[in-house]
């Protein structure tokens, strides 16, 4: 009985990434009214028509490199502070982590205009002077639409969390040798954090990827869209075409699909970890 | 320093390093957390300062003056402004229908979910895939399927029943657009609250089992029990829900007539159309208000003050 209802559930709840996956493969003019889920003439047309009318591939690129560049800051950054509030506290250390982890709770529309402000006025980047005027700053560029994903606050609780159940007793013997707390954590406890480096890339990964308000506001141009704006741009047409829409949508969801099926444990205790412990 | 290092307990682990050594440990401590830290300080607490000075000026990113104060007077006019206030109901009443159905639709699911059986894993994640495709895209599939010739229509086709424009008529956007977001919020919940479930003691339901029937069970060992799990769940729906954009913009663009047009949607117009930051970052605020308030509120009655 359990296993009927979950099934008739699960493929309810799939069932619009099958229709997306379909009309991706589904001919423009077959796009309304054929009601068949299996294309009758399945066609790669609509993957071209992405790729040229949105800039798919740019997108692609762009999306790419702000997702590396945020998930390597967090796996460092992120990881390090998390490691020092569990195993290296000083004084005060409680109170600024609370500080620090709060401000996950903070809504995007609070910090989204400051925030477009600082980009536009940062020193020294697209033409500004030392004080921040005379240019564009971090608008429209990478830079700017990587800026607020560098430490997401919910790694360093992530990261405390793992590291508080960690055994402090491991790196005895490297410190009696005189290797420095740096070398410590880099060489014992980094690398026996595997699961959490991979937890913390994985969130970041899709927070970054996912992303749609801020590259909205921060980017302007073609050339700095990442891939939800690129999906975009085919609504800001007056007709949607939904063939290269959902062909651009398959695109850009694979990845994260990929990620999803070899690390599913991750991908959960991602988000279970992060909650109240019952 | 020394003092430092003594007062802190819970190092007796009978290893005796140089106080020097570890006196300097409590300031490799604050380099690891240095970078993190100003990172966070910078680009979080800063702006919310920033914003709330904002929220007190009026300020066109196009002029060539900077932001001109006016005291309280983007909040008095947000008092009277009915578009605002519209979009508070919107938001209200949009949280408030998805949050229902799709916290008791994956209790539901994670109750059947949660004795192993053969293929079970397979049905939990895809019950999770939802979730973790971007609300960008999840909303451009749902487009498709409430447009003209969508997969609604195509049903109801078969039915014998006449199409509708589910995004474009005024008594329906809202809740077409709900629909999604509880689908799209299912997995998430189902995933925490099983976590939940399966963290209630099995004693306890061995306890109950003498005479006790489901429902009793039920209400006087599972709720109970889920608690904390069901507190949390609810608090992070509200504070995600309340800043609905995305799937607004992709699906409605705030229309028909402003009828799901929510808070963070009218921000957005408010900033980047009309250039008032001043008075959109009042709403902001005033949006954060509203959270917290409901946050708070959802906590208390969930967690419950009887037990």
């Amino acid at each position: 009985m359990n296993r009927t209802a979950l099934a008739i559930a699960s493929f309810l709840v799939i069932m619009p990434f099958l229709w997306m996956v379909s009309l991706a493969f589904t001919p423009e003019e077959d796009a309304f009214g054929t009601g068949s889920l299996i294309p009758a003439q399945p066609t790669t047309d609509n993957f071209v028509t992405a790729f040229a009318d949105a800039d798919l591939g740019r997108a692609l690129l762009n999306s790419t490199v702000v997702t590396v560049v945020a998930v390597l800051a967090n796996c460092l950054a992120a990881v390090a502070a998390g490691y020092a509030f569990a195993m290296l506290p000083f004084r005060g250390s409680t109170p600024l982590f609370y500080a620090l982890v709060s401000t996950a709770a903070i809504p995007v529309s609070v910090t989204l205009i400051p925030l477009f402000l600082m980009a536009k006025s940062m020193p020294l980047a697209g033409g500004n002077d030392l004080a921040g005027t005379g240019g564009t700053g971090l608008l429209d560029t990478l830079g700017g639409v990587v800026l607020p994903y560098l430490v997401l606050p919910m790694n360093i609780f992530l990261a405390r969390q793992y590291f508080s159940t960690a055994d402090p007793h491991l790196a005895e013997a490297a410190r009696m040798d005189g290797a420095g707390e740096w070398l410590v954590f880099r060489r014992v406890y980094f690398p026996l954090a595997r699961p959490l480096v991979t937890v913390i890339a994985i969130f970041s990964f899709t927070a970054v990827w996912d992303d749609f308000l801020w590259p909205l506001v921060i980017t302007s141009s073609q050339e700095t869209q990442t891939v939800q704006l690129a999906l975009a741009r085919f609504l800001s047409t007056g007709n949607v075409q939904y063939g290269p829409l959902m062909a651009g949508a398959v695109l850009v969801t694979l990845p994260v699909i990929a990620v999803f099926l070899f690390n599913q444990r991750s991908f959960i205790s991602g988000l279970t970890d992060g909650s109240v412990k019952g | 320093m020394s003092t430092l290092v003594e007062a802190r307990p819970g190092t007796s682990t009978g290893h005796r390093a140089p106080r020097t050594r570890r006196g300097s440990r409590r300031w490799v401590g604050v380099l690891f957390v240095l970078p993190a830290a100003l990172y966070l300080i910078c680009f979080q607490l800063v702006p919310v300062l920033y914003g709330l000075v904002l929220s007190f000026t009026r300020y066109s990113p196009l002029s060539r003056s900077g932001p001109q104060p006016v005291g309280v007077a983007n909040y008095t006019r947000l008092l009277s402004s009915p578009e605002f206030g519209q979009a508070l109901l919107v938001t209200g009443r949009y949280v408030l229908i998805v949050l229902p159905f799709t916290v008791v639709i994956a209790l539901g699911l994670a109750m059947l979910a949660r004795r192993p059986f053969r293929g079970v894993g397979l049905f939990r994640s895809a019950l999770y895939v939802p979730h973790i495709v971007s609300l960008t895209t999840v909303s451009m599939v749902w487009l498709w399927i409430y447009s003209q010739h969508g997969l609604v229509n195509q049903i109801l086709a078969v039915l014998g029943l006449s199409e509708q424009s589910w995004l474009l008529e005024e008594s329906s956007a809202l809740n077409a657009a709900s629909v999604m977001r509880i689908w799209k919020a299912l997995g998430a919940n189902m995933v925490l609250l099983l976590a939940g479930l399966q963290s209630i003691p099995t004693v306890l339901y061995e306890a109950a089992v003498d005479g006790a029937g489901r429902w009793a069970v039920f209400r006087h060992v599972t709720l109970p029990g889920l608690r904390p799990m069901l507190t949390y769940v609810v608090a992070m729906d509200i504070v995600f829900l309340a800043q609905g954009f995305a799937e607004i913009f992709v699906l409605t663009k705030g229309g028909p007539l402003g009828s799901t047009t929510t808070v963070n949607y009218l921000i957005y117009t408010e900033a980047f159309q009309y250039n008032r930051f001043g008075s959109a970052s009042a709403m902001a605020f005033v949006l954060f208000a509203f959270i917290v308030a409901f946050s708070f509120l959802a906590i208390r009655g969930v967690s419950g003050r009887r037990s």
